[in-house]
């Protein structure tokens, strides 16, 4: 792993080439590429080319006919999503995406442009598919494809965390996220991807989840997060697994049982369905939320989604609670009940504890656990103490794809503002539908480019920043296991003296539970305000 | 490169109306058959172009949300930045095409010491936009005139509008000024800014050079090098009346300002200038995000293979079972 200099002696350099983009090869440096996927993991799914290469080797061993392989892979995409045809034709380079992303605004990298990132395909497109291309050539913008365009591409795809910040701002709607999803989906077909995808692509689908979590040892970890609670506040919880009948299929992603902070959000999680007394089970065959097969070919995706509305026939439930994820509630709201639906063997959601009719889930069946808990406050179903968050000073980051691909913004906050007494959002700009993504999205969460994520995470990083600064802010709430997960080592970074919480964990802390013994600490075993002295003499 | 490839082009655009019409007499070529020729290129492409987009079908809803869902009663919806409605939608899409809702929310990146980022805003390229567009739009409206026998009232009323500073004679025109001007700041921006230079191709200078000597040249001729006017509208309602006749001595200035706008058409649908049309069919913008509320189809769905939960308990069954866990086969 490539070392990384400290965040004061970080350069980011906006100088622009001497040659033109489409002169400008990519170079490969540690620190801003994956690691390949590994054969072993490819093979696992049965997609094209599994073998053991670098993106540091000159020769990628790629099939002989992958040239074709790409045209004949393209021209069949055009064919099915008007999204990328529109997109290849009509962008006019007004640059208004231009410092729109966080990799760009990080890097200073042209291409992490979104309208070069876009351009690298557009050019190769224009080549072959148009007359102006095939004519004019060069002077069109066409360029044909080599080698150097391929590993260009390799490069880019996996430099864009398919956040849509750059689509909001773009006067004809035009999504990078799309493109660079398309993208990637060409570069599978040479088997062009990174292992930090396929491992947990492979995992999922054979074990249920992207860690590799079997059966056994998923219930032994839950059961474990119920010790830990019981430690807390002496409230034996239990929970059940694979469970038939059950009213509910809870599903989350698996960073939540693997890995702290989504640990504790994972027992927030445990507490409320214990203090509701709902009838829920969790499965360990669709124990997974997330869908790291979105980050590979459209294909790949549904044959993970699939799972979800499978075990929730095979168990007779009536509809799915989702946990809190990002790129999950992207899937769930624009592409689950299109590529697995209709779920017409499921009830529409109805909240058992307070009567409430979800409509706006009609259809999939499935509801946000905060959607869910933000209707429970609103009818008074809880018991809250919100001064059992006192100790924190809570700022919020709007997960990318819950806002730009469902519009999730209202809910999360107000069940902040009922969990918590501080709480301060971000400056304007950086929140909502124009929220920064934390540099490590779309399957870029892996430590082999860790500078490149630093650098990506800057600019929400530097929002966090202003609210410590301004308001003492030390914890960061977010609605997603990678951000869970990789807002942590940006915090260390950038604003040390951070922590990164799910909103889950808040609302464990908050929630009075029946037959409880006095809380002294939070989930994490950190003395609640006013507490430190009580928790200085138990030591 | 780019740039000056273009200005070359447009250059000898020019110069080829110029020698053609003065020197070669060429009048019914560049009065008659280059007008033709423009603008059924212009209507047949425009039409191919976005039937052949209106081929490839939408298989997936996906429109970027940028404001509050639909969720509970007591939660207030963004209902024209997130709509769920075809009205809303509707909505949306009226204030993208005719405010340009999207790149009014155009921000500028500063990044200071520290390192430390910070946005302020940024409305001129949102103001250029909009100020070409519609000045654009009203001088094409104003151009019918030329066409029509008598001028319809409502063509004097946006005349008298456009003209309302009463600025010399002929009466200076606001869209006039307003499409040079806007069409200069949207250059202007492509050259000095090293971003946008760097991503700026032939294809975007091109364009912009065309408009502004179509800008240039039309203005010459209504205020300085003025051209007969009558025998202007006798041509061009000739063409629409298909009865194609030169009448002589019209300015080879208006030739030269013709032969623009006739590039202009026949560019259109084979550039990024179909983004007018484009921008209907942007599937970000132009669906309800309400995907878990009703089932969008994808015509192309096709089966896929799954790991099964069968297949799954087959191979964990003994563990499944050793942990207490129920399994459907024993």
């Amino acid at each position: 792993m490539a070392a990384i200099p400290k965040a004061k002696d970080l350069v980011i350099d906006y100088a622009l080439p001497k040659t033109p983009w489409w002169d400008t090869p990519a170079v490969f440096r540690p620190g801003y590429f994956a690691y390949p996927g590994k054969a072993k993991n490819v093979t696992a799914v049965g997609m094209p080319n599994p073998r053991e290469w670098s993106p540091l080797d000159d020769d990628w061993k790629l099939p002989h006919n992958w040239k074709e392989i790409i045209l004949d892979g393209l021209r069949e995409r055009l064919d099915k999503f008007r999204t990328l045809k529109l997109f290849m034709d009509i962008c006019v380079r007004c640059g208004a995406c231009a410092d729109k992303c966080h990799f760009y605004i990080g890097s200073g990298d042209p291409k992490n442009m979104p309208v070069l990132r876009a351009e690298l395909l557009r050019s190769v497109y224009r080549k072959d598919f148009t007359l102006a291309g095939k004519i004019m050539g060069k002077m069109a913008g066409a360029r044909e494809l080599t080698e150097d365009v391929l590993k260009e591409w390799f490069m880019y795809f996996f430099q864009c965390t398919e956040c849509r910040r750059c689509s909001l701002f773009c006067p004809y709607g035009i999504d990078t996220a799309e493109i660079t999803i398309i993208g990637r989906e060409l570069l599978n077909l040479l088997g062009l991807n990174i292992d930090w995808i396929m491992g947990p692509v492979a995992n999922c689908y054979h074990n249920g989840n992207h860690l590799g979590i079997q059966p056994h040892a998923f219930k032994d970890m839950i059961e474990f997060f119920v010790d830990e609670i019981e430690a807390v506040n002496g409230v034996r919880i239990n929970p059940t697994f694979n469970r038939k009948g059950a009213e509910i299929l809870f599903i989350t992603p698996s960073g939540d049982v693997f890995a702290d902070p989504g640990t504790y959000t994972l027992m927030g999680y445990l507490m409320l369905f214990h203090e509701l007394d709902l009838d829920y089970t969790w499965s360990t065959y669709a124990s997974e939320g997330g869908n790291f097969g979105f980050f590979t070919s459209h294909e790949m995706m549904k044959r993970l989604n699939s799972k979800m509305y499978a075990e929730a026939k095979r168990l007779g439930v009536k509809w799915i609670l989702g946990g809190e994820c990002g790129h999950m509630w992207r899937v769930i709201n624009q592409y689950m009940d299109t590529m697995t639906g209709p779920a017409d063997f499921l009830e529409e959601p109805v909240s058992p504890i307070t009567g409430t009719k979800f409509e706006n889930a009609k259809s999939t069946k499935m509801v946000h656990l905060v959607e869910f808990t933000a209707d429970l406050i609103k009818n008074n179903k809880l018991k809250l103490d919100p001064s059992r968050n006192d100790h924190l000073r809570v700022t919020y980051h709007d997960s990318c794809n819950p806002s730009r691909g469902m519009g999730f913004f209202e809910e999360p906050r107000y069940v902040l503002h009922n969990v918590c007494n501080n709480f301060f959002e971000m400056p304007a700009g950086t929140t909502r539908e124009q929220t920064f993504c934390c540099g490590a999205g779309s399957g870029l969460n892996t430590d082999e480019i860790m500078e490149l994520r630093m650098r990506g995470g800057l600019p929400r990083a530097n929002a966090v920043k202003w609210t410590q600064e301004k308001h003492d802010v030390n914890m960061l709430s977010c609605i997603c296991a990678i951000d869970r997960a990789v807002l942590t080592p940006l915090m260390d970074y950038w604003v040390p003296g951070v922590g990164v919480t799910g909103i889950h964990e808040l609302v464990g802390n908050a929630l009075v539970m029946e037959g409880e013994t006095e809380r002294t600490t939070d989930l994490r075993g950190e003395p609640l305000a006013g507490m430190e002295e009580a928790e200085n003499e138990d030591l | 490169m780019g740039m000056e490839f273009s200005l070359i082009i447009v250059l000898a655009l020019v110069a080829a109306a110029f020698a053609g019409v003065k020197l070669a007499g060429m009048t019914y070529f560049f009065g008659v058959v280059l007008p033709y020729v423009a603008i059924f290129t212009f209507l047949g492409g425009f039409i191919i172009r976005v039937l052949q987009w209106a081929k490839s079908p939408v298989p997936f809803r996906i429109p970027t949300t940028a404001g509050q869902q639909m969720s509970f009663p007591w939660i207030k919806q963004s209902k024209l930045d997130n709509p769920t409605t075809t009205l809303q939608t509707i909505g949306r899409m009226a204030l993208e095409v005719l405010a340009f809702r999207s790149l009014f929310r155009n921000s500028k990146l500063e990044l200071r010491e520290g390192p430390k980022v910070s946005y302020r805003l940024e409305i001129w390229l949102w103001l250029a936009a909009l100020a070409f567009h519609y000045s654009f739009l009203i001088i094409f409206i104003r151009h019918f005139r030329f066409f029509l026998e008598p001028v319809p009232a409502l063509l004097h009323g946006i005349e008298r509008a456009d003209g309302f500073l009463q600025v010399g004679l002929p009466g200076l025109y606001l869209t006039d000024l307003l499409f040079v001007v806007a069409v200069t700041y949207l250059f202007v921006r492509r050259i000095i800014i090293p971003q946008m230079k760097y991503i700026s191709l032939p294809a975007d200078y091109f364009p912009l050079f065309v408009l502004l000597g179509m800008g240039i040249s039309g203005i010459l001729m209504r205020y300085f090098i003025k051209v007969d006017i009558t025998k202007v509208k006798e041509l061009a309602i000739n063409l629409v009346t298909f009865h194609p006749k030169v009448p002589e001595g019209i300015g080879v200035i208006f030739y030269i300002h013709l032969l623009l706008v006739c590039v202009l058409f026949a560019y259109f649908p084979f550039s990024k200038l179909m983004h007018l049309g484009g921008v209907f069919l942007s599937p970000t913008r132009n669906l309800p995000n309400d995907n878990r509320i009703k089932r969008h189809v994808n015509p192309w769905n096709y089966p896929v293979k799954t790991h099964t939960y069968a297949e799954y308990e087959d191979h964990f069954r003994e563990k499944m079972i050793e942990a207490g866990l129920p399994v459907d086969k024993e």
